[in-house]
């Protein structure tokens, strides 16, 4: 197989065709195919219970699929026992071994390939000066920080050098701050090993900044796969609108439809300009989503003008129910005069540090900013605002 | 009276059943029976301070060659117990699921419910000339006449090994229980085969309570008198029927008690010598366990 110029195809670091996995009755994988390119920091990102790990271990070897196949560079290893697949996995507890010292779990895979004693210690000292741990080699686990039983456990499988470094929403363990300062610290990990990386997380912030490429993945199935900026920018189901970022979100009809955009009603009858998600078409009368994310909503003092740029359409006027401080991810609930609650995002200007409760106030949003997506039969919950 | 009296008060009365149960079943006993295995008979009702009682032991081969056989013996029902227990432990912690996890657990436990001596009797009836077994191989035709499984080393280790199985299967339950799965699973995931993952990973995590099982169990056999006498018979030559017949048969407590007496430090200095050879502590073995 060669591509129309002569080349041969790059193999993918990891490629699944058709993965299925099925408990009894209960299918946890439902067909999912992916391609990962080398180098790559790929994420799963879904809510518990969507099939993410039951994934990720048939990757590690862990489970094999229902049907399906799944490649490394190229080789099916479906057939493959974990200890020979050319993977490793950074468990979701970590799982370094309490019986050995730091150095003694980095050997462990090492000694295992008969790799030669000096050549061991020579690796060892490599990988933990790489993770900025140069004198932790004769430290037990359990005198170990968080952050540095993390960096322990990424060096234990890096030291093999694996084709693809699995990870096992690895971050959950850590405390908030930690987590923020691992995020970086893992993505400068990868680049620095140059190793393709899968992560799985419930975690979209960590997916978000972290990934090249994020996979949103629901009941068993992928809704989306693309860079960061894509699943929020455009999410192609309201899934991923509803689960990447925060959204108001109401219900409503399509009064009129265009091929610029449409005219919604909502269900308590406000009227909005939006356009129809992933570039697809609705009809007159469609039960739709309506998502618009709080930061993308502009907020004013009635009879301000607003500012150059900003858009004029979708504009409302409302009573600020409540603020909700919580710094540059402040947000104020608006109650507009049908009854609705508005999540805006506070801008950081000096003016909205006066805003007062109960405080009129004017709001718009652009119609590209308030994406419509079909209300399918089976998404019947109610709908209601996310703050 | 002041809060700090009352603490103490409560403090004594929760100490003092313990402090009758070692002073009066422990310690005032092995005083007792260390002043009389140094006390030498010279004439009726006339007694001196001596170590003749364990001269008598040392310079009597059959007394140490004893106490040697039934160390090595006991160590070896050790050794076959924990050979024996481990597989079913590791079975019942990371294998069998809800159920039949504790009904395998039941099972090794219910045998316990009737006294050693009943279960004995079991062994005695499957293995006697004109048992169970015996019957059976004349029945199929293997064997011309009746043929007698009793008396020998093999039917006491039998024996002994059956009556200890729960001892080490208890605590090693609970120690391979406590090992996470994803260790395991990482174990492999680094390139480590079956044998491996259980030589580095499963075995060094259940070492307190395969020693704590193990101390349990030797413990057990040294001083086991019912199990070697009604299965091994005459031929047993178990340690503690020398102690038996000297109180008993021969009336002489004194070299009973010195019998006694070297039991107690073979056997202690034997499980310090374990301890220290697997790099385990009592308190991390016997005491979590």
């Amino acid at each position: 197989m060669a591509f129309p110029d002569g080349s041969l195809p790059m193999p993918y670091d990891l490629e699944c065709r058709d993965v299925v996995k099925q408990f009894g009755g209960f299918t946890a994988v439902d067909r999912i195919s992916l391609q990962i390119p080398p180098g790559t920091f790929f994420s799963i990102l879904g809510p518990s219970g969507c099939g993410k790990t039951t994934l990720l271990r048939m990757v590690a070897g862990f489970g094999e699929p229902t049907s399906g196949d799944i490649l490394i560079k190229g080789q099916s290893v479906v057939q493959t026992p974990p200890n020979k697949r050319p993977v490793n996995m950074v468990f979701q507890h970590l799982a370094l071994f309490p019986m050995m010292t730091v150095a003694e779990n980095i050997a462990y895979g090492l000694r295992r390939r008969k790799t030669s004693k000096d050549e061991i210690k020579r690796r060892i000292a490599d990988v933990l000066a790489r993770i900025g741990l140069p004198d932790a080699g004769n430290r037990r686990i359990d005198q170990l920080s968080g952050g540095q039983k993390q960096r322990i456990a990424i060096a234990r499988c890096m030291v093999l050098e694996p084709t693809v470094l699995l990870l096992d929403e690895p971050l959950g363990a850590l405390d908030l701050k930690l987590r923020e300062h691992m995020k970086v610290e893992l993505k400068q990990l990868q680049s620095q090993f140059d190793t393709t990386f899968v992560y799985i997380t419930h975690d979209q912030s960590e997916a978000l900044v972290m990934s090249d490429q994020v996979a949103v993945m629901n009941a068993g199935k992928f809704e989306q796969v693309g860079t960061p900026q894509e699943l929020y920018y455009s999410p192609k189901t309201a899934f991923v609108a509803g689960f990447v970022g925060d959204s108001n979100r109401w219900r409503g009809r399509v009064v009129e439809a265009d091929a610029t955009g449409v005219k919604v009603a909502t269900d308590s009858g406000t009227l909005l300009t939006g356009i129809a998600a992933d570039g697809g078409r609705l009809m007159v009368g469609a039960a739709v989503e309506i998502f618009v994310r709080p930061e993308s909503i502009a907020i004013r003092r009635p009879g301000e003008t607003p500012p150059v740029g900003v858009p004029s359409h979708n504009q409302q006027t409302g009573l600020l129910d409540d603020l909700l401080f919580n710094g540059a991810n402040s947000r104020a609930l608006v109650r507009t005069g049908k009854g609705e609650i508005v999540s805006v995002a506070l801008p950081q200007a000096e003016a909205a540090r006066h805003l007062q409760e109960g405080t009129e106030i004017s709001m718009g949003f652009g119609s590209a900013q308030c994406l419509c997506f079909p209300l399918s039969p089976a998404r019947a919950e109610p709908a209601d605002t996310v703050p | 009276m002041t809060a700090r009296d009352r603490r103490k008060l409560t403090f004594f009365l929760l100490l003092t059943p313990l402090l009758l149960w070692v002073g009066l079943l422990v310690v005032i006993p092995h005083i007792d029976l260390f002043l009389l295995s140094i006390r030498e008979k010279i004439a009726p009702r006339h007694y001196v301070t001596s170590l003749a009682n364990y001269a008598d032991f040392f310079g009597e081969p059959v007394y140490v060659m004893t106490l040697v056989r039934t160390v090595v013996m006991s160590l070896l029902a050790t050794a076959i117990t924990l050979l024996v227990g481990f597989p079913v432990a590791y079975y019942i912690a990371k294998i069998a699921q809800g159920r039949a996890r504790i009904a395998l657990f039941m099972t090794c436990l219910l045998p316990f419910w009737v006294s050693e001596i009943v279960r004995v009797f079991g062994w005695m009836i499957l293995l006697r000339e004109t048992g169970v077994l015996s019957n059976f191989l004349q029945w199929a035709g293997l064997v011309q006449g009746p043929v007698e499984f009793l008396y020998n080393d093999a039917a006491v280790m039998l024996g002994l090994v059956y009556t200890s199985m729960l001892f080490v299967v208890v605590p090693l339950v609970s120690t391979i229980d406590s090992l996470d799965n994803a260790i395991v699973e990482a174990g492999y995931d680094l390139g480590g085969n079956g044998f491996v993952v259980l030589k580095e990973i499963v075995i060094p995590h259940a070492m307190p309570g395969i020693v704590a099982g193990s101390i349990v169990v030797f413990m057990l056999s040294l001083g086991n008198y019912l199990t070697p006498t009604l299965l091994g018979g005459k031929s047993s030559l178990w340690f503690t029927s020398h102690i038996y017949s000297q109180f008993i048969t021969r009336f002489n407590w004194e070299l009973g008690s010195a019998f006694g007496f070297v039991l107690l430090v073979a056997s202690s200095a034997i499980v310090w010598l374990a301890l220290r050879l697997s790099g385990q502590s009592l308190s991390t073995t016997i005491g979590r366990g």
